[in-house]
């Protein structure tokens, strides 16, 4: 049995046909190649897998692609204006909050998000936020430094 | 020091890509008309295998093929080797069973591959290999290595007698027993070093491809080494010739060691490849990475201090069991004896060391190199017994520790356990640690503290070790069965920009940006005109790969030495052009300058002249500018430091808060200060992951793995964290080109001891005096409990 999804990734309208059991994650990885979101799990614990689904950080891993179903997403190749980062990628790379690279799309991802919702988050706020998004290079150090600054510029001010 | 040449910051190159989605790791690769392995693991511990059923299994959709050990045997298929032989104390060598790729008649753990399904899809190959009926008659299995070394317990192989791999000694024990029978005092201690699971964030993946036109076979692996997996499985499991079989380690996403390994996916996906004409994809589940990733650490030791009247160290003896699992892991057997016994000396100038080490085969996963690899479980050992003895002797740890340091103007320095120190300056680290811990301080707020109802501990570990494994003669004899060399090529373009192509790999350690600031510093060109090029066997002359804090002290001296040559035939090239005895050519900045006049070269001019050599001096100088060089280190390098963890401990829940980590370290030269900080963190995070949260628990009698997700492994996150504060102190490496020691493990390395030193102290008024790793919330509550008049309820 095959389902036919549709929605829209990027900016752009996609569509393709999954099995029920497809996880929005193997759409985006397998279906639309879009192989920035990564897969570090299957627990659901990771977070290398966020993007964001209309506008909320989501684990892809745990929603299934029918779910996603006439959804906007956004993924980690979305995020940057061409060949301008986002504020927030270009804070993980000024405060090295990325080694391996391998947790980090899920990290920034969680990161805007954060920024999104909570006007200058504090050292304790994000480290909570974080609980979803595992990192096994950083000691988390410089990625909590790299929120923070992040933030700070999302929501127009300066570090 | 120019914006992006040596000791600047520079912010990493390989970011852009990882910041946008454009990495490239191992399963973002689909090779065209790729098919999917799914492999069969044993679910019990031990077990005999009396027959294997694929009826069902093949009839079910998108199956191609299921392949089990007797078709590789019938393929003459070989084993997974071992790297490393060690000699028992009668100079016998270790037991060394066999490490079939699919399992053989017999299953040694939970995890150990069956056979391999291979279908169209993924889900396809999984959803067959639920139909697959094996018939298992369930062994007794044995587990703990203190526990499958006593008579009676069930036997794992033929060739180790009492599940004893070897039984392995150093330094010298009658002058041990003779500096104990003189001591004032004897500490001694029995301690635990925890199981851990590596747990790089990208799970293991491997694409076989065999291109039936050239013969060539390419394997897209997960690896730290490239170049080694390619011997190995070249010469040893496959037996295919090197100039037929490519390895390429693309992005990888982390290692800590657990991708050093040559693993039997890597095998089985080329094999299969070319068995069926099409490439086969393989990657690892999250759950099946916990029960087939070599694991880390496990040591249970016995030690003991003897100590004169002053707190001067006389001698040490340490008894350690090391669990190295169902099979020899690549690496394994020099884990607890070279890398681990040689590091007991520490920091400090005790004169008699002895140490022996039962390593056992038990029925749970291969143990192997993980961060810092036997140098933690060696300074977790040293640590705590400084400690507990200060602690008995009623003396301040770090007072006890200086008065026994390695004096800075004591070097070279021979440590009674094989090793020779080139340089380090203890005292300093430590002073620099103290200070900005606020070491004076701490009694104010352990009293704060207590006032909140905390109980405050502070805790120091200071450490030695020895990085950049080398040199090979004699890794070779102490039982390597592999060079410990680095190559390095340099390719100057006609234009003057410039690729390197190291044999180190980047997993994390930001290669790209370091070596291309060594390159941009030493021949004067923008770092955006270096490219680094690693983890392709096609492409990179040879390597040895990255682990044992190794990729700049010797990956980076090959460099050193292939930039060296590069300028030397420059010096030839531009003496011809500019009409000067090459003794007179000097080379700074970029430019090939005639000593004391303003007449130069840029390093453009020359690089052009070398590829279009119109006047050149063509019949003393080939044209070209392209070099190679390998460098065999000629000692280890020596990193060392001082960490101070201040905790708090709720008394009614047992949670340890780590509230200050401070880390002094000595890594030599430093290149990039920001990445060398990134190496420190992570590190600590590592090894505060040891000391607090992680362990890996296998039940007792079904070995089954309890600890086998993220749900039920504690791989510690944001909030577990605290803030590090980091420094350096430099003394410079004697013996590489550049004076680096390496900074990997360090953090991994300090960081358990000082942690357990600081929990114990915070425990101490209430009688508490050790504490095995993990200090979990619920062993802290019942070590608390167990000093406390139980309350009513």
């Amino acid at each position: 049995m095959t389902n036919t999804v549709s929605m829209t990734v990027n900016g752009k309208p996609v569509s393709g046909t999954v099995e029920p059991r497809t996880l929005l994650v193997q759409f985006l990885r397998e279906h639309l190649g879009l192989t920035g979101t990564h897969v570090g799990c299957d627990t659901s614990q990771c977070g290398a897998c966020v993007v964001h689904v209309d506008g909320n950080s989501v684990k892809s891993c745990t929603l299934l692609a029918v779910q996603a179903d006439g959804a906007t997403v956004t993924t980690i190749e979305g995020l940057a204006n061409g060949n301008e980062l986002h504020p927030m990628q270009a804070a993980f790379r000024e405060h090295h909050g990325l080694q391996c690279g391998f947790c980090t799309p899920g990290m920034v991802m969680s990161a805007v998000d954060l920024a999104n919702k909570v006007k200058n988050p504090s050292e304790h706020q994000i480290r909570e936020w974080l609980e979803g998004n595992i990192c096994r290079c950083t000691g988390y150090h410089n990625i909590v430094k790299a929120i923070k600054a992040g933030a700070t510029v999302m929501q127009g001010g300066k570090t | 020091m120019s914006a992006d040449g040596i000791g600047a910051p520079v912010r990493r190159t390989e970011d852009l890509r990882f910041l946008t989605g454009r990495g490239n790791y191992t399963d973002d690769i689909n090779r065209p008309g790729q098919l999917h392995a799914y492999l069969l693991r044993s679910p019990h511990a031990h077990a005999e295998i009396a027959g294997i059923d694929l009826a069902k299994a093949k009839q079910a959709p998108g199956v191609v093929a299921i392949f089990t050990g007797a078709d590789l045997a019938a393929d003459n298929v070989g084993g997974l080797p071992c790297g490393w032989g060690v000699k028992n104390k009668d100079g016998s060598p270790m037991a060394e069973p066999p490490h079939p790729v699919l399992a053989q008649g017999r299953v040694r753990h939970v995890g150990d591959p069956v056979a391999v399904v291979i279908a169209a899809t993924r889900d396809q190959a999984k959803d067959a290999s639920e139909l697959i009926g094996v018939d298992y008659k369930m062994l007794p299995a044995a587990i703990e290595a203190s526990d499958a070394i006593k008579p009676g317990k069930p036997q794992i192989w033929d060739a180790a007698k009492g599940n004893i791999c070897f039984d392995w000694h150093i330094g010298e024990k009658d002058a041990v027993d003779a500096a104990f029978k003189k001591a004032a005092h004897v500490t001694r201690i029995d301690i635990v070093n925890n199981r851990l699971v590596p747990n790089a964030m990208e799970p293991r993946a491997a694409i076989g491809e065999y291109d039936r036109g050239t013969g060539e076979y390419t394997l897209y692996t997960t690896s730290q080494n490239p170049h080694v997996i390619r011997l190995l499985m070249g010469a040893f499991v496959l037996h295919l010739p090197e100039h037929k079989l490519k390895v390429v380690a693309p992005d990888v996403g982390g290692g800590f060691g657990s991708k050093i390994y040559h693993y039997a996916e890597e095998a089985i996906v080329t094999w299969a490849s070319a068995k069926l004409g099409k490439p086969v994809k393989w990657t690892a589940e999250r759950s099946e990475s916990f029960i087939s990733d070599a694991q880390g650490r496990d040591h249970v030791t016995h030690a003991e201090l003897a100590l004169d009247r002053d707190g001067k160290f006389l001698a040490l003896k340490v008894s350690t069991v090391a669990n190295l699992g169902g099979y020899l892991s690549t690496f394994a057997p020099a884990i607890p004896t070279y890398l681990y016994a040689t590091l007991l000396a520490g920091t400090y100038t005790t004169p008699a060391i002895y140490c022996e080490v039962k390593a056992v085969f038990t029925n749970t996963v291969p143990v192997d190199a993980y961060r810092g690899a036997g140098r933690p479980e060696a300074t977790f050992v040293v640590e705590r017994i400084v400690e507990a003895a200060a602690h008995e002797m009623k003396l301040d740890p770090a007072e006890l520790r200086k008065r026994n340091f390695i004096p800075k103007d004591a070097y070279p320095y021979q440590t009674p356990v094989a090793l020779q120190y080139d340089s380090g300056d203890y005292f300093s680290t430590l002073e620099m640690a103290q200070k900005a811990a606020d070491y004076a301080g701490f009694g104010k707020r352990r009293e704060e503290a207590a006032k909140r109802g905390k109980l405050r501990g502070i805790g120091i570990a200071t450490y030695i070790e020895a990085c950049g494994i080398a040199p090979s003669a004699v890794a070779g004899a102490l039982g390597a069965r592999a060079g410990l060399y680095e190559c390095a090529e340099v390719r100057v373009h006609p234009t003057g920009s410039v690729t390197v192509f190291t044999g180190t790999h980047s997993h994390g350690q930001g290669h790209e940006t370091t070596f291309a600031q060594l390159v941009a510093d030493k021949l004067g060109v923008p770092m955006a005109s270096v490219e680094v090029v690693h983890g392709d066997t096609s492409k990179i002359p040879f390597g040895m790969g990255t682990y044992g804090s190794r990729s700049l002290a010797v990956g980076g001296s090959a460099l050193v030495k292939a930039i060296e040559k590069v300028v030397n035939k420059g010096k030839k090239i531009a003496a011809h052009l500019l009409e000067a005895s090459e003794a007179d050519i000097e080379f700074k900045d970029g430019k090939f300058t005639v000593a004391g006049t303003d007449r130069s070269k840029a390093f453009g001019e020359i690089a052009f002249a070398a590829y279009v050599p119109h006047n050149y001096p063509i019949d003393t100088v080939e044209p070209g500018l392209d070099e190679t060089a390998f460098y065999d280190p000629k000692n280890f390098t020596f990193p060392s430091g001082a960490h101070i963890a201040e905790v708090e401990v709720d008394r009614d829940t047992g949670i340890v808060e780590v509230v200050n980590f401070t880390a002094a370290d000595d890594f030599g030269r430093i290149i990039n200060p920001l990445i060398v900080e990134g190496q420190v963190h992570g590190g600590l995070g590592q090894g505060i992951g040891q000391a607090l949260y992680e362990n890996a628990v296998y039940d007792g009698a079904s070995g089954q793995l309890l600890t086998g997700s993220y749900m039920d492994y504690c791989m510690p996150r944001a909030d577990n964290m605290p803030s590090f504060q980091v420094a350096t102190h430099t003394t410079l490496c004697t013996h590489n080109p550049l004076g680096v020691k390496g900074c990997g493990e360090a953090g991994a390395i300090g960081a358990p001891a000082a942690v357990m030193n600081a929990v114990i102290n915070a425990l101490g008024p209430l009688g508490i005096t050790d504490l095995a790793m993990p200090a979990t919330p619920e062993r802290v509550w019942r070590a608390i409990q167990s000093q406390s008049p139980r309350r009513a309820a």
